[in-house]
């Protein structure tokens, strides 16, 4: 408690329960303080019953899924012949996409390991618990440097041939755009939504919107040799 | 009818065996059904009561809830499977035809597994997505969102290592893929390789170690981890349930 500026006064209200009190809750303590209460149910039986709901549909839907659909399962092991494409299972089709365009060690290696650790320290920046617009404060100094990441991003992707991954890239910045000329006053509607959006939104949404083109792409569009297939002609 | 069911029931719960062993008692009363929760090892994990509005379809979509569900349903049918399979070259493949043509609902069984460990990744993603856009992650869940993307990888690699036990050509080449991407990683890359398959190729030991890995190590370490991060739902103050002023009381 060195610094004295290092708390808030909070002024609960509520008479007929607390007598008036005033509380100091410095940063380093967790908010955990009453203004209101809200409505409670016990977990048993409330909680319990809906997620056993929950559960019970998914069940009934995978055995439907189960009963109508068989698993695949294809020769045995031959590591004589090797099928082409050999592809990995789903999930891992976008990183085998991006292998098709750089070294084992950045597609296999840096980028997952990048992106497990910037999943990791999301929580741990203010700005992403503040969360507060992009484009509210600071404005011009920002776009300066979004379009300057932007277009050596794009460049570096351009350089690699990477032009599935271009395409979401160019569509999340066209709407970031959108949002950046977003009169400040405006607060309802979509461009109001887009606006009030944070840095870490953009970027976890242009990381799913990648995640999923990649996947795709990996899943349905890659044939023999990795070439690009279209899925409705084989 | 019901009733003389309602009194049966209360009867059972009354008796002094089962009183020994579940100490809540009888009653309609909140003070049972909180014991019922607090009273229990397993259940105790979790808050006696919940805010309302974190149970609204709309706060979470019960993606972490159908994840641990499709994990029960891949524990129960895993561990039927492992009745039936051998993890040994090539009896491994022939236990897959033996599923398929000797063994009663043996391929529904492999089915209900095969669909609901892709439902599994699926739904942790899902999970990961809805948590972010939440604004869940916020303290104090940081920690908590990190035991979630460690839970996160854990399903990709006890997915990834289910993948390689039926031992077809799609099981042997999708690890081999993998693997090779194992050893691009500098300098320790090779020996990573030859640590987790045995050898210098997928073959028989290869098939071994993902059996174990699969079936033993990253499930003990699953349910290790859901238990805590089930837990600290409860530590970190119930579900969140937004930009909320009653945030965080924690029990």
């Amino acid at each position: 408690m060195s610094d004295p500026k290092d708390f808030v006064a909070v002024v609960d209200s509520d008479v007929r329960k607390t007598p008036r009190r005033i509380a100091f809750i410095t940063k380093r303590t967790s908010p955990q303080v009453h203004v209101k209460d809200e409505e409670r149910v016990m977990t048993y039986p409330e909680v319990f019953f809906r997620t056993a709901v929950a559960i019970e549909v998914l069940a009934i839907l995978l055995v439907i899924i189960s009963l109508r659909w068989n698993a695949p399962l294809e020769g045995l092991a031959d590591p004589m012949h090797t099928p082409n494409p050999a592809k990995a299972p789903w999930y891992f089709l976008g990183l085998q996409e991006l292998l098709h365009y750089f070294p084992p060690v950045v597609a296999g290696v840096l980028i997952p390991g990048l992106v497990v650790m910037a999943l990791i320290v999301i929580p741990y920046f203010n700005i992403n618990i503040e969360a507060e617009g992009l484009w509210l404060r600071d404005k011009a100094r920002r776009l300066r440097v979004f379009g300057i990441v932007v277009v050596l991003f794009c460049i570096f992707l351009a350089v690699f041939d990477v032009w599935v991954a271009l395409v979401p890239t160019l569509i999340v910045a066209a709407f970031m755009l959108l949002a950046a000329q977003t009169p400040p006053q405006t607060t309802r509607g979509f461009r109001g939504w887009l606006a009030s959006k944070p840095l870490s939104f953009w970027i976890m949404t242009w990381f799913l919107f990648e995640l999923v083109v990649l996947t795709a792409i990996g899943t349905f569009f890659r044939g023999p040799g990795w070439s690009w297939v279209w899925p409705w002609r084989t | 009818m019901a009733n003389t069911i309602d009194r049966l029931a209360d009867q059972v719960r009354e008796n002094r065996i089962w009183r020994s062993i579940f100490r809540s008692g009888t009653g309609e009363s909140n003070l049972h059904r909180a014991l019922t929760v607090q009273q229990n090892v397993f259940l105790h994990l979790f808050s006696v009561k919940a805010r309302k509005r974190t149970l609204e379809f709309s706060a979470t979509w019960y993606l972490g809830a159908l994840t641990f569900g499709t994990f029960l349903i891949l524990v129960i049918t895993g561990i039927l499977l492992m009745l039936y399979y051998h993890p040994s070259v090539p009896q491994a493949y022939a236990d897959m035809k033996d599923l398929q043509f000797v063994v009663s609902s043996g391929v529904f069984l492999r089915n209900l597994h095969r669909w609901s460990a892709h439902a599994m990744v699926f739904l942790v993603f899902a999970h990961m997505f809805k948590v972010f856009y939440r604004g869940a992650y916020r303290p104090p869940r940081e920690f908590n969102w990190v035991i979630g993307v460690v839970l996160l990888l854990m399903t990709l690699l006890l997915s990834y290592t289910g993948y390689l036990l039926p031992w077809d050509q799609l099981a042997f080449w999708a690890v081999t893929v993998g693997s090779n991407i194992a050893s691009a990683v500098p300098v320790i890359g090779a020996k990573m390789r030859f640590l987790m398959l045995g050898g210098t190729a997928v073959n028989a030991n290869a098939l071994l170690r993902f059996y174990v890995l699969h079936c033993v190590i990253l499930p003990f370490a699953a349910v290790v981890l859901i238990a805590i991060h089930f837990w600290r739902i409860r530590k970190d103050g119930g579900i969140y349930s937004g930009e909320s002023p009653a945030e965080g009381d924690a029990k």
